[in-house]
């Protein structure tokens, strides 16, 4: 090996821009160019794209058009990104639509009433898939004369809005009940578990409720643990969120048995503690997988249930931008959060965080509903299921690696449930754990005593390296020992692309299994350089946390949340 | 390696089995039923679902063009003068946008290049609004993209109830009744982030003559529980700008350290271009956050806005929330999560495409066709309470003359427009200002003179035909145009709770909330 001296990439840079011919008189600076191609511009050559000030004059729309885009180019590769729940893949039909209908505006609805209309549609047939209708119909074939449910709803840029909403709703109305009773309201708090997506903590903490956040367990499965829940309930709490898809592990956190502990707590107490559900990812995969929740309910089939959101952009099969918040009854929204909009005789309603905001995927979330119908969801459920399992017990078969998700196990015989007549040949997801199509896995023990200087972080990075994003982080407190490399089964993953995956994996671990420590170390320098570093020094106060990235190990604890959805 | 393989013969390929030659089966499978187009299907013969999931698929193109033909219900765009969202891109620009439907915007470690152009849009956008640079820690302004300026606000506020609760809390003071300044005439979403975060609204009350707010008794509102003041750079209503250097001035003079918030969601992209000599950005001391959206003059359709605070001080650390993924750390304080990044590459298209020079052209021709409406509807008798001449943003505000003997009122002329096909908004002002109703035609991008002049003949030809009529007709036509043209006159999704809500200032007041 020949000695090198070091070398500042960002000094060379600097170097050659003072090389660089200057602007010639042929190019004037109005930007006035012979116009043969996109690339017969400054831009192409001699001057840099402008990235700190408004240039003074413009450029030709197709130059401007084809530098952004070959710079976008730097983007990753949607499909092969697995570390996110979010949808990539559009229909053609779909990707016309929204493309037809990008310059729409959600708030204008007095403009665009078809589109609020659709809206409409897709509040009442998600209402109706979790379970709105049927809680009705029961009661009144109880003969129980209870007042019909009105469910309202709303649809939302995305999950995290539609939870400052139903977590507003919830501290509203604890707030309107203390008032009521003649007792302060100064210290609400919500609980929820470890594995608490950001937007859960983001809620507690701008609207000022305290965060009561349990630790998981490998007993609860790495989510909320009904028993934890018992005892940080009082009177002072306004909800409990409950997720229905842990981000980290697949699991689905037990609704019904939180809803029984928090009923066994208002017998004793009085005090009424509602639930909020997170379905963000499982709100479009419980309702149609064969498996559902493994045999528990979890929607407004609850009377504790009070809302419930999803993410239109995860398994509704829409491109990122649109969620839903459904709440079982207009008793469970505050009058006062509503805004009334008067415009031209008319009247407007408005619950939400953000005004103006486009329609496209609305559209399109209306679209894959009516085109797909129940058995079309049902059908990619199953197949990302199926294909969540070939990989966890592909990479189980291995014998280096061990699954923490249980999509893959099957339930105990007992709790089989029959296939129906037309379905007897093909297996389905009822046979096996519930779950998302998510696939958590670890090296093994074993495998760790052999090689103790393999890092999980390396596998990731040099997946990285073959393209594949598989992110490793720690799990939630209360288990943050253990690290995960975690995969996201989504509908664009098809089975052949599987293939390819578990192959690489496997060669990576080979190829990793064969070096020695000296060769690892020089990987591990480069993970801690920061691998791709976004938006260098620009980015907002980024500089605070720089010194948890050089530890490379930000735990939750220190404020550092590792799992994107 | 190369593999070598044979080409297969003709009588090679689809060889079937022996026994199975004889049994070639020509059936007609008649559930398979192919139809020539869409329409001949079974489909346009039923209703389409409304409220439950159907059972059963339906071919995509049967979906697309049913949901097509749905939405031709939509208004014309162009006809629309309410709103002040971007309704003209360029083809490039959403060809661009189109392509990126699909990326996640928060996903920074799989789309670090849409990151890196959301941080250039922030630059670009701070440094218009003259906000410091630095490097070292403390300084150097510190901005973000939001979905809209709601958004944006909602942070604005966010970060100043905070900093304000920080201090309180080191002096040993209690924070429980924090308060914010603001116009009565603020757009509905400072009145949501004021009730849902639990602040206190102190309004500055418009009157008769000023339609925005009095810098003295602004600051006279200021205590020692204020939060910050609320000013607009352009308010909805008449798009006035506000004196928002006089405001500075006087806590400057009395000694206060109260921070200004500035709402420039439409006059950020306007008044930079038109009068780059009005100070109303960070060159004001008091200014700690300025938002904009990017989807209104900054001409982007909607999903964008920008918010910038004068440096990281003003950015309470608790607020932000550190993202760890796959080595990359991002810093986030956001009220949404996932997005779409389309509508932060289309802005970035749009500075760079058209630079200062471009901008400044689009708003000096919206400046010009606005002041031309208004002197057409000067001429027609109507007066103008929007300023002109680039004082104010490219809009046009204007009421009927006060006269005792008229049968109609400015409601009445937006209905009879609406049945012509244009979208020009009737309000009712601000409080105080109760019985002042308007008018209001926003400029946007694609408003040229041609569009203007026959927008003025059909107000022309609208005025004659209700001067024409009596008070009984015009009523029973109102009623009809108000059930029949408008959509929100045949809403029926309203929730019968909810209406005529009493909490806000619309419902205590009869303030109507602009569009915006």
């Amino acid at each position: 090996m020949s000695l090198s001296r070091h070398v500042d990439p960002e000094d060379i840079i600097h170097h050659l821009q003072d090389l660089r011919i200057p602007a010639q008189s042929s190019y004037s600076s109005t930007g006035q160019t012979s116009h043969l191609t996109p690339f017969s511009h400054p831009y192409a050559s001699q001057r840099d794209i402008p990235r700190y000030q408004i240039p003074a004059d413009g450029a030709p729309g197709d130059t401007v058009y084809e530098m952004l885009k070959d710079e976008l180019d730097l983007d990753g590769r949607p499909n092969l990104n697995l570390a996110s729940f979010v949808d990539t893949y559009l229909e053609d039909n779909a990707q016309k639509l929204m493309a037809e209908n990008m310059g729409k505006n959600l708030a204008d609805n007095d403009e665009y009433p078809a589109m609020l209309s659709i809206s409409n549609r897709c509040v009442s047939i998600l209402a109706h898939l979790w379970g709105v209708q049927k809680r009705k119909q029961k009661e009144t074939e109880g003969g129980a004369a209870q007042k019909d449910d009105k469910a309202v709803g709303s649809p939302t840029v995305g999950s995290s809005e539609a939870i400052h909403l139903g977590g507003l709703a919830m501290k509203r109305r604890w707030q309107e009940r203390r008032r009521a009773a003649g007792k302060d309201t100064l210290k609400p708090n919500i609980v929820m578990g470890a594995n608490a997506q950001v937007a859960l903590l983001k809620f507690a903490r701008y609207f000022e409720v305290e965060e009561r956040v349990l630790p998981v367990s490998e007993k609860s499965k790495f989510c909320l643990d009904p028993e934890l829940v018992r005892e940080s309930v009082d009177e002072n709490t306004i909800g409990v969120f409950v997720i229905l898809g842990s981000t980290y592990t697949g699991h689905y956190e037990p609704v019904e048995a939180v809803s029984e502990i928090l009923d066994e707590y208002q017998e004793k107490t009085g005090v009424d503690i509602p639930i909020h559900v997170d379905a963000a990812s499982g709100g479009f995969v419980v309702p149609f997988s064969h498996a559902g929740t493994g045999g528990w309910k979890w929607n407004f089939e609850l009377p504790r249930v009070v809302s419930i959101n999803a993410s239109g952009h995860k398994y509704g099969l829409v491109t990122a931008g649109v969620g839903w918040i459904v709440w079982r009854d207009e008793s469970c929204l505050p009058k006062d959060l509503i805004f009334e909009l008067h415009y031209l005789g008319g009247t407007e309603e408005s619950y939400t965080l953000n005004f103006s905001r486009p329609g496209a995927q609305v559209i399109v979330q209306y679209y894959n509903l009516i085109h797909l119908g129940f058995s079309g969801y049902r059908e990619v459920m199953e197949n990302c299921l199926a294909n969540a399992r070939i990989l966890s017990q592909s990479l189980e078969a291995t014998g280096w690696y061990t699954c923490v998700s249980d999509i893959h196990r099957r339930r105990s015989p007992t709790t089989i449930t029959t296939p129906l007549p037309n379905e007897v040949h093909t297996e389905t997801s009822a046979s096996y754990a519930a779950g998302l199509p998510v696939v958590a896995f670890r090296l093994t023990d074993e495998f760790r005593r052999e090689y103790p200087h393999i890092k999980q972080q390396t596998i990731s990075l040099l997946l990285r390296a073959r393209q594949w994003i598989i992110p490793n982080y720690a799990l939630p407190p209360g288990e943050n020992g253990t690290e995960i490399l975690r995969v996201v089964v989504r509908v664009s993953m098809s089975f052949d692309l599987l293939d390819r995956l578990v192959t690489d994996i496997v060669q990576v671990t080979e190829t990793l299994m064969d070096k020695d420590e000296v060769d690892l170390s020089v990987l591990r320098e480069q993970h801690r350089k920061g691998w791709p570093v976004v938006g260098k020094g620009k980015g907002k106060g980024e500089k605070k946390k720089e010194e948890a990235e050089r530890e490379g190990e930000g735990k939750m604890q220190d404020g550092i949340h590792r799992s994107v959805c | 390696m190369v593999h070598l393989s044979t080409i297969p013969a003709k009588d090679e390929v689809n060889k079937l089995a022996e026994g199975l030659k004889k049994a070639h089966l020509q059936l007609v499978n008649d559930a398979d039923s192919f139809t020539t187009t869409v329409y001949g299907s079974r489909f346009a013969a039923q209703d389409l679902p409304r409220h439950e999931m159907p059972e059963g698929e339906m071919p995509k193109e049967v979906a697309y063009r049913m949901i097509k033909d749905e939405l031709s219900l939509d208004n014309n765009p162009m006809l629309n003068l309410a709103s002040f969202v971007t309704t003209y891109m360029e083809e490039e620009a959403e060809k661009l946008m189109a392509e990126s439907f699909s990326k996640n915007f928060i996903d920074y470690e799989e789309y670090p290049q849409s990151a890196d152009i959301q941080n250039r849009c922030v630059s670009m956008i701070g440094r218009l609004f003259n906000a410091p640079v630095g490097t070292d820690e403390t300084a150097g302004a510190v901005g973000t993209s939001c979905v809209g300026s709601s958004e944006a606000i909602m942070l604005g506020v966010l970060a100043m109830k905070k900093r304000w609760k920080n201090k309180r809390v080191a002096e040993g003071k209690s924070c429980e009744n924090p308060n914010i300044v603001m116009s009565s005439a603020v757009q509905v979403c400072w009145e949501k982030a004021t009730r849902y975060f639990e602040i206190e609204e102190k309004f500055v009350y418009c009157t008769e003559e000023r339609y925005v707010i009095d810098p003295e008794e602004t600051v006279a509102l200021v205590d020692e529980n204020t939060i910050g003041i609320c000013c607009i750079l352009g308010t909805t209503y008449t798009g006035e700008y506000e004196d928002i250097k006089a405001v500075n001035d006087l806590l400057s003079k009395k000694g206060l350290s109260t921070p200004i918030h500035v709402d420039a969601a439409s006059g950020g992209f306007v008044a930079p271009f038109v009068v780059p000599d009005l100070e109303w950005d960070f060159r004001l001391d008091h200014v700690v956050s300025i938002n904009v959206s990017g989807h209104k003059y900054g001409l982007v359709y909607p999903g964008v806005g920008w918010v910038v605070w004068r440096s990281a001080e003003y950015l309470p650390q608790e607020l932000v929330f550190n993202i760890n993924y796959l080595g990359a750390d991002q810093a986030s304080f956001t009220l949404n999560f996932s997005k779409g990044a389309s509508q932060v590459i289309g802005q970035y298209y749009q500075l760079i495409r058209l630079g200062k020079h471009g901008y400044k052209a689009i708003m000096s021709n919206l400046t010009r066709t606005a002041d031309y409406l208004s002197d057409s509807l000067e001429a027609l008798g109507f007066i103008i309470m929007s300023k002109k001449s680039g004082e104010g943003l490219p809009l046009v505000a204007f009421r009927l003359p006060p006269q005792e003997d008229r049968n109609y009122d400015e409601f009445a002329v937006a209905h009879q427009l609406r049945a012509r096909g244009w979208v020009v908004p009737a309000y009712t002002m601000a409080p105080n200002t109760e019985n002042l109703k308007m008018l209001r035609v926003v400029v946007r991008e694609d408003f040229t003179k041609s569009r203007c002049d026959s927008l003025i003949a059909d107000i022309k030809l609208s005025q004659h035909l209700l001067e024409q009529m009596d008070q009984d007709s015009i009523k029973k036509q109102q009623e009809f145009i108000n059930k029949h043209h408008t959509a929100s006159g045949k809403a029926t999704h309203n929730h019968p709770k909810y209406r005529r809500e009493k909490h806000s200032l619309q419902g205590k007041t009869g303030k109507t909330h602009a569009i915006c």
